[in-house]
């Protein structure tokens, strides 16, 4: 967790409008960082109040569950950043997850001796195509995203239903070194830490540094205007659905790694967790704004939530009540600190005017 | 707009099964009086199987391995007493999920409903119509109110159970120490009466000091499983034993024992089915664990609905009838018929089954 800390504090993150970074770039830029920051002190006190009642919330087995725990989610909300921040969102995620999964299994099922790494490309390949089904449905139908992909969660679904037929695949039909792979840690870091990580630098590189990653953020801030000043918003906008499919399709094999026991209602209902991370991370849900670090935050908030409540041995009557209070606050507190930027920004250029 | 339209056909779907049951008990005079007699009628065990019977499967959830399993126990029974075999059902298991499909195979005509309930009482109305309409109601896995059916057939008695659970865990963490258990949902009828049969179980003499800390509730899911699991280990530093009467709850748990710095230390056991498991009683994460077999019970549970439409069995204490290839049965009080105790899976057995 110290890497992402690290990482937030010497980097730009998101442009709310073309307006507002033209005017008060170092301004939005602090106040951007501080909406990570007030996430990072949300973890610690919910950490510290966690260790406070029981000391063992923070030893070395408990500090690798909590980044076991996260790594699926941390990669998926990675993936919907790039799609929100264009101001879409890709609710079939969850599916596909599932259907990868399903998939991973019944390959290890046919060809007993496939090597892991061949399992992660397949799966990969078969979310980036998923992903490409959502975005030529997108392109072709001209309907928002939300219903395509909601649609699609049903579809895919479906298919793993069909496919599943009742079947479930069980951890002695998946290789040992598949298996490991889930459980692994490299120097104390659990392994699908290390590659939701890999995703999240990977990404939020991208987003920052690369001109088609800053055009993101324009089609997200205004479609019209982006497309009028020359920027390919229907590829960009097809180009993030593949990679939000193959980063599920990714986090699908690390589900079955991980978990080791298959069927088709894996991953369901996983869509909601995911955009509720990414929201609760900062990525503003009509797009243009958000980083792939606070959505990331985000995933280890919940989760270490989730961890937190089951550990201080809350009632579980009152358990889902309690994230949904959460989500509720994280987001007033977005929003006030969104009010507060907009004030600011609004005196700022009055007075320079 | 996918949605939309299954919810104008749904609501078709409802008108029609309303006009249909409102001419149906419009001139169905005869056919309650016949259906009253036929109940009140004593049995006649020594009534054939009559052949070509239509018996539907509506299980909890359909990509539901366990109930997949449980099905096709019931199918090869139907076969076997030569009749048609449906299986319907929800892939959600919500409790008013089955009320639709229970009026559909009601218009269908079926003549033996065998349905695992959601809830006990929110798909009681739309079972009692379907009696009304001639079918008959067996219940199996998870009971309704027992009015709302004929015969519950009844994997294992909870009290047989709870024995079992609690002996396994005592003899693991050798008599002594602090256990908890990993339930399902908060509110299941089958989990909660299991419960409480254990803290029961627990308070004689020979566990005495096994002593019983908590229950936490994955609601069976891989993810919150895996968490309560981490939750419970952190928050009883002394545990030495865990319950999980339940299939997802005790995979997951056991894939999280395998790789923390618990396995072996902390005993782990539970309700599963011998595939999920066998990894981890292979690799030493698990000592023993115990199921019915599922495909029995769906074996029965058809032979039980069979009997009843061939007027063999009115579902009234003591009667009798033989299925198939499990034997004789005899209904118990509130027509309850029991497969049997649960059989105990570890090292030395768990190769011989595949389900």
């Amino acid at each position: 967790m110290s890497r992402t800390d690290t990482s937030v504090a010497d980097r730009p993150t998101g442009v709310p409008s073309p307006a507002a970074s033209r005017s008060g770039r170092g301004l939005t830029e602090r106040l951007l960082a501080v909406r990570e920051l007030s996430l990072l002190l949300a973890l610690g006190a919910l950490i510290l109040v966690t260790t406070l009642y029981n000391d063992r919330f923070l030893g070395s087995q408990s500090i690798k569950d909590l980044l076991l725990g996260c790594a699926i989610l941390v990669i998926l909300a990675a993936g919907q950043t790039l799609v929100i921040v264009t101001r879409n969102v890709d609710l079939s995620v969850g599916s596909i997850l599932g259907l990868v999964a399903f998939a991973t299994g019944e390959l290890f099922l046919a060809a007993p001796g496939t090597p892991w790494p061949v399992a992660l490309v397949t799966g990969v390949v078969l979310g980036a195509v998923c992903g490409a089904v959502n975005g030529g449905l997108i392109a072709v139908a001209k309907v928002p995203a939300l219903v395509i992909t909601l649609g699609t969660l049903y579809a895919f679904r479906g298919v793993d239903y069909y496919w599943a037929a009742g079947q479930q695949i069980n951890a002695a039909d998946m290789p040992r070194s598949f298996l490991r792979l889930g459980n692994q840690t490299l120097f104390g870091v659990p392994v699908l830490f290390l590659v939701a990580l890999v995703v999240v630098a990977v990404a939020g590189f991208y987003l920052r540094s690369y001109r088609s990653g800053r055009e993101l953020y324009a089609i997200g801030s205004e479609p019209a205007a982006a497309r009028l000043s020359g920027i390919p918003v229907g590829r960009r906008v097809f180009a993030v659905f593949v990679a939000s499919g193959a980063l599920a399709g990714l986090a699908g094999v690390l589900y079955a790694a991980r978990f080791g026991t298959l069927d088709a209602a894996a991953g369901t209902g996983l869509e909601l967790q995911v955009v509720a991370a990414a929201v609760v991370g900062g990525v503003a849900i009509f797009g243009g704004s958000g980083s792939v670090y606070g959505a990331a935050l985000g995933a280890v908030l919940l989760t270490t939530i989730g961890s937190s409540l089951a550990v201080l041995r809350i009632d579980p009557f009152w358990q889902q009540a309690v994230v949904g209070a959460l989500i509720l606050a994280a987001i007033g507190l977005d929003r006030v600190l969104a009010i507060r930027t907009a004030a600011r920004l609004r005196g700022r250029s009055a007075h320079v005017a | 707009m996918n949605s939309l339209f299954r919810l104008r056909l749904g609501a078709t779907a409802l008108t029609l099964t309303a006009l249909l049951l409102g001419t149906a008990a419009c001139g169905g005079t005869t056919r309650d009086n016949a259906g009253g007699s036929q109940a009140s009628g004593a049995a006649n065990p020594d009534a054939p199987i009559k052949e070509g019977l239509k018996i539907a499967f509506l299980p909890k959830q359909v990509n539901n391995p366990y109930f997949t399993t449980a099905d096709n126990g019931g199918k090869e029974a139907v076969t076997e007493v030569k009749g048609e075999f449906k299986e319907v059902g929800p892939s959600e298991a919500s409790a008013s999920s089955q009320v639709s499909y229970i009026n559909t195979l009601s218009q269908q005509g079926m003549d033996v409903i065998v349905t695992s309930a959601n809830d006990p009482n929110a798909i009681c109305g739309a079972l009692n119509q379907a009696k009304a309409a001639g079918a008959k109601i067996v219940t199996f896995d998870s009971d309704t109110k027992p009015e709302c059916r004929q015969v519950f057939v009844n994997q294992v008695t909870a009290q047989g159970i709870a024995e079992n659970q609690v002996k396994l865990i005592s003899e693991q963490i050798g008599g002594e120490g602090e256990i908890a258990i990993l339930s399902a949902t908060a509110n299941a009828t089958n989990q909660n009466a299991w419960i409480a049969l254990m803290k029961e179980e627990l308070k004689k003499p020979e566990y005495g000091k096994v002593k019983l800390v908590t229950v936490a509730y994955g609601n069976d899911d891989d993810q919150k499983s895996f968490q309560e699991m981490q939750g419970l280990l952190q928050a009883y530093p002394n545990l030495k034993g865990v319950i999980s009467p339940t299939t997802v709850g005790v995979a997951a748990a056991a894939r999280y024992l395998s790789g923390s710095q618990y396995k072996g230390k902390v005993k782990l056991t539970g309700l599963g089915t011998p595939n999920q498991m066998r990894e981890y009683v292979k690799d030493g994460t698990v000592d023993a664990f115990a199921l019915w077999n599922p495909a029995d019970l769906g074996y029965l549970a058809a032979y039980a609905g069979a009997a009843l439409a061939s007027g063999q069995i009115s579902g009234a204490e003591g009667d009798r009838f033989t299925a198939g290839r499990l034997g004789e049965f005899t209904v118990g009080k509130d027509g309850v018929v029991v497969l049997g105790p649960p059989t105990v899976f570890d090292k030395s057995n768990i190769d011989k089954f595949n389900f």
